[in-house]
């Protein structure tokens, strides 16, 4: 097996894209967060940065916010562990950024010969590896609590380790009745399993083989990014959090790990539950309509399509979770518990052995 | 290239559990337990066994790790190194327990190793392992639960309300 040049510039630009494709992302995400509150709360929003004059709905604040952060005063408090201190925000994006390694972004791409498969990394546990690098996310937070040598950073980091691990266990169950029912762990075939029709008509996408799961999945993914309403973490009305002693761009990655868990969180729920890079009626020769009608497409053009609803779908699962960010109040963090254990934990249980025993009455997997 | 990456990982894996031993304060001490689960996991990468490695890394650096660090937070407030150990005389049996360690250990490498070379590594690696446990691997499997079961009662009875 020797690996040429193309190899490696093929291996170069999946990469690249999958790191284009949140990075930017979650940079724009500041942006959404904004303007859609101000829509939803019926302001006009960050409008002001502007380039020449030119202001094209405040889409320039990101890069203003990033100049503000980087020239912002770097504060280390006298008692830190310095060394935690400084680890911890990297921590915190790393897991952010290696954790969509695995999700598909599309089929594959036939050019010159190759099979090229649009996902960064081909791995037959990829589910498994995104929840692995989900939960290792909460170190940053937990450090960053603990070097900070301040009573509210750590009581961040507790919220933050006891929230981690009730929605962990929420999201764990709850995507096991979806690796029953396509029958692997690896996302790129469980999205492949999605494409087929059920009864003839219905593209059978998770969020109607798994509705509860999916339901459960999307509350613990919540959860699991210490957003509101699950950001007792932070609790910025009470505790101020695990980042309180931090300044200027640490303080500035913290705050990209939510965004980047965030879209995490929104392309594994497209992968699980909508379908991933599916178009309905769309296969590899072009659409075939239940109906009878078929349309032929170019395989480059079919790709571009699954690429395109696989974006389309992450960003709308995204302004579905801002939605809900700037919809509900903040949870106390004894409900927040209480809601991981004895409400998503146990139903996701139920959810498990309800699929267990359809795929046993159905015989195999339908 | 192949040996590079085993020699960098292993120092790795090695370093971490010397600092896990060797450093004083509890949540560094954890952190490196961290590094080192982290690092045997990529060793498992390296064999191609893709389940355990990303098991390994979700279950105990994931979940139990961060459970750890959750009760040396509670229990353990500030950064103040704990103080002088209270069981210091404990330490004598480290060193038989810690030889008779290296000693099954180096047994069971010498003994799984003397047979015609290691056994090709499974086409699917989760397959291979799930048929393994609820075929060969069932009664253990079981037993294993049954002794979280009891764990997880002893907990229940130790957390319960107190009357009075």
């Amino acid at each position: 097996m020797t690996a040429t040049l193309a190899d490696f510039g093929i291996a170069f630009g999946r990469v690249a894209f999958v790191m284009m494709f949140i990075l930017n992302l979650g940079g724009l995400l500041t942006w959404v967060e904004r303007k859609q509150s101000a829509i939803m709360q019926d302001r006009i929003g960050a409008n002001r940065a502007s380039i020449f004059g030119l202001r094209i709905m405040g889409l320039f604040h990101p890069l203003a916010d990033a100049i503000k952060m980087l020239t912002k005063e770097d504060f280390l408090p006298a008692r830190a562990d310095r060394f935690l201190f400084k680890l911890a925000p990297f921590v915190s994006v790393f897991f952010g950024l290696v954790a969509f390694a695995s999700i598909p972004f599309g089929d594959t791409l036939r050019v010159g010969g190759r099979t090229i498969p649009l996902q960064a990394v081909t791995l037959n546990v990829g589910i498994l590896y995104v929840f692995a690098m989900l939960s290792l996310g909460v170190y940053g937070v937990m450090m960053a609590g603990w070097a900070s040598a301040n009573n509210y950073a750590l009581l961040g980091g507790q919220r933050a380790a006891a929230l981690m691990i009730s929605a962990e266990i929420a999201i764990g169950a709850s995507i096991m009745g979806v690796v029953m029912w396509y029958g692997s762990l690896s996302l790129q075939d469980i999205v492949r399993a999605q494409g087929s029709l059920l009864f003839g008509w219905i593209p059978k996408w998770g969020i109607l083989t798994q509705p509860l799961a999916f339901i459960l999945f999307l509350t613990a993914g919540i959860a699991a990014t210490k957003r509101i309403p699950f950001d007792m973490p932070e609790g910025e009305s009470e505790i101020i959090g695990y980042f309180v002693e931090y300044s200027g761009m640490k303080f500035g990655m913290f705050a990209m790990a939510d965004f980047l868990e965030t879209v995490v969180i929104a392309g594994l729920t497209t992968s699980l539950f909508l379908g991933g890079w599916q178009v309905p009626y769309l296969y590899e020769a072009g659409f075939r309509f239940p109906w009878g009608g078929t349309l032929g497409l170019p395989h480059l053009l079919v790709v571009l399509l699954q690429v395109g609803a696989f974006s389309l779908k992450v960003v709308v699962m995204i302004f579905l979770m801002m939605l809900i960010r700037w919809t509900l109040p903040r949870f106390r963090y004894d409900q927040a518990m209480r809601l991981g254990w004895l409400g998503l934990f146990p139903l996701a249980i139920l959810n498990i052995v309800l699929t267990g025993a359809v795929l046993l009455a159905w015989g195999s997997h339908p | 290239m192949g040996v590079v990456a085993f020699v960098v990982i292993a120092g790795i894996a090695v370093g971490s559990a010397l600092g896990l031993v060797a450093k004083r304060n509890p949540i560094h001490a954890a952190l490196f337990l961290v590094v080192n689960l982290g690092a045997v996991a990529v060793l498992y990468l390296t064999l191609g066994a893709q389940f355990l490695a990303v098991a390994q890394v979700a279950v105990y650096a994931g979940a139990i790790m961060v459970l750890f660090l959750f009760a040396i937070f509670v229990l353990i407030p500030g950064k103040e190194e704990t103080g002088p150990d209270p069981r210091r005389s404990y330490r004598i049996v480290a060193l038989p327990v810690g030889a008779a360690l290296l000693a099954l250990l180096a047994a069971v490498v010498v003994v799984g190793t003397r047979g015609a070379g290691s056994p090709a590594p499974a086409p699917d690696g989760v397959e291979s392992i799930a048929r393994l446990l609820f075929t060969d691997y069932l009664f253990p499997f079981e037993v294993t639960s049954v002794l979280l079961l009891a764990a997880m009662v002893g907990v229940m009875l130790l957390a319960r309300r107190r009357e009075g």
